[in-house]
């Protein structure tokens, strides 16, 4: 083959095909690999997918991509074992154009996305493995793939290999990662009547609900689970940090069998028809994980990058986001016919100055800080849970009495001062 | 420490749910298969692993990469840093077809 691109964007997921999409409307010549038999048959989300930074892609996206539901309410569910305090917003403003974030399945929208990449020039190469990037003169000067006589040639490389990022770390732009830098998801669509869904959810037409679900959920490991509505399926999961599992020898699905058959969540799947079963990781170390992304020839983007903010389930958003900057880059440094590590880095510059960089140091320390304390999860959402019931269960006690015994129930005065503190540090941690 | 989890649907169950199109051979491999033996009492790979691609039979780790996820738990969290972990063959692994 030993054909030369002017650019090799490896992954076709969120980050990897808006960066080849943007490279190819530019009039770039770009080959988009992807190592599946199609794109999205690797990649596992929740699944949200935000609107806006879609849209800065394509304008109107929604009108014609394959979304199931506008969300127009998110749940957040403390869970204890068979209670749940539960805080809501719902607001019909995102029922409406230009709405704020979709449900979508993964394997539709990763081809849709894929085929405007290729509706604008790209070629797009499935069922095809990067093995190597092919390094000359300390650049980056293509990669070797599984095909026969399978090397290819190009100006640069855009590595958007997802969460594990081989290629970069054979590089050397991060080392192995660590069980608690990852969080392993597993999860399972369940085929639903959808006038069920919208029944349960209380939902009207084709709107949508997600649902979060912190605490017992995880058996207090750090994580979520989640239940998100789709067109006529449900997607269920449960998320919890590699570190965690190891830790309590929990096995993920027996896991998430849990959180289908508690009794808070029991209920809004009872009759689902399990579709398909899915595991993936996700990278949860944020900015202190984050690799070198910039080499001579050579950028990394999206997940590979480590770009999630896992406090607000962000992460295809911040990826498509990378890899249209990491375009920008490329783009300038056609212009300047200069493809070093020195020219590219206005890639690394705009990414940390943009909201990915931004929301990405705002948590650095969030993640860390709730996996090393684990009294949030396995201590104070129980209690809130007992706080609530105490408070609203009517039994002749009158509401001072009520306040005084929860004031008693939460503890001697030194475990006060320790729950007052850890709040301070949380907030410390998010703010 | 185990945690109390009851029993759900067998992994088998849900395997079965997920296309694969498996490759001739296996793209995980056990680097040194004493250290499983011998310095690895908990054998974390046959519990965390999402699809129990992992299972100890006795003496040796049985290796079913035919329903991997290809998620890359194993590499990581691999006490032993034990597992060579590569993507199978293009097109070969599995296939999502919907999430």
């Amino acid at each position: 083959m030993a054909e030369k691109f002017d650019v090799i964007v490896v992954g076709a997921g969120p980050a990897g095909t808006a960066c080849a999409y943007t490279l190819a409307k530019a009039g770039v010549n770009v080959l988009l690999i992807e190592r599946g038999e199609y794109p999205g048959s690797k990649n596992v989300m929740g699944g949200v997918l935000y609107r806006k930074t879609m849209e800065d892609i394509i304008p109107g996206f929604y009108k014609e991509a394959p979304l199931e539901r506008p969300i127009v309410e998110q749940r957040f569910m403390m869970m204890d074992k068979e209670s749940a305090l539960t805080f809501s917003y719902k607001g019909l403003e995102w029922a409406q154009e230009p709405y704020n974030n979709f449900t979508v399945l993964r394997a539709k929208f990763d081809q849709w996305f894929a085929d405007k990449a290729v509706q604008e020039g790209a070629l797009l190469l499935n069922e095809t493995v990067a093995l190597e990037c092919i390094v000359e003169g300390g650049k980056v000067v293509g990669v070797r793939t599984d095909r026969p006589d399978g090397d290819v040639y190009a100006d640069v490389v855009v590595l958007a290999d997802g969460v594990n990022s081989l290629l970069a770390k054979s590089l050397g732009f991060h080392k192995e990662l660590r069980p608690d830098e990852v969080a392993l998801a597993v999860m399972e669509v369940l085929k639903l009547d959808r006038k069920i869904i919208e029944d349960r959810f209380n939902l009207e037409g084709d709107n949508g609900c997600t649902i979060e679900i912190f605490g017992d959920a995880t058996k207090g490991i750090l994580g979520t689970a989640w239940l998100y509505t789709n067109k006529d399926s449900l997607s269920i999961g449960v998320g919890a940090m590699l570190s965690g599992l190891i830790k309590h020898k929990i096995k993920p699905y027996q896991l998430l069998d849990y959180v289908k058959n508690h009794p808070m969540i029991r209920p809004y799947i009872q009759g689902g028809e399990q579709q398909e079963y899915l595991a993936h990781l996700i990278p949860e170390g944020g900015y202190n994980s984050m690799p070198k992304i910039v080499g001579n020839g050579v950028l990394v983007v999206g997940d590979a990058a480590q770009l999630v903010n896992a406090i607000h389930r962000e992460g295809s958003n911040l990826a498509m986001a990378s890899g249209v900057m990491a375009a920008e880059a490329i783009l300038a440094a056609r212009q300047a016919g200069d493809f070093s590590e020195k020219t590219l880095d206005s890639y690394r510059v705009n990414l940390l100055q943009s909201f990915v960089g931004q929301d990405l140091k705002k948590y650095k320390d969030a993640t860390h800080h709730f996996e090393k304390y684990p009294q949030y999860f396995e201590k104070y959402i129980p209690m809130m849970n007992r706080m609530a019931s105490q408070m609203f269960t009517v039994d002749g006690t009158s509401k001072w009495e009520k306040q005084k015994k929860i004031w008693r129930e939460i503890g001697t005065a030194g475990e006060k001062w320790r729950i007052a503190r850890d709040l301070m540090n949380a907030w410390r941690v998010i703010k | 420490m185990m945690a109390e989890l009851p029993k759900g649907q067998s992994i088998e169950e849900k395997q079965y749910l997920v296309r694969f199109k498996a490759d001739t051979k296996s793209h995980l491999h056990v680097l040194d298969a004493d250290i499983c033996a011998t310095r690895c009492p908990d054998k974390l790979c046959t519990i965390f692993c999402p699809a129990e691609v992992y299972k100890w039979e006795e003496v040796r780790m049985h290796v079913g990469y035919e329903g991997c996820h290809e998620c890359g738990s194993c590499r990581i969290g691999c006490p032993h840093e034990n597992i060579r972990w590569e993507y199978p063959k293009g097109g070969h692994g599995i296939i999502f077809r919907l999430a």
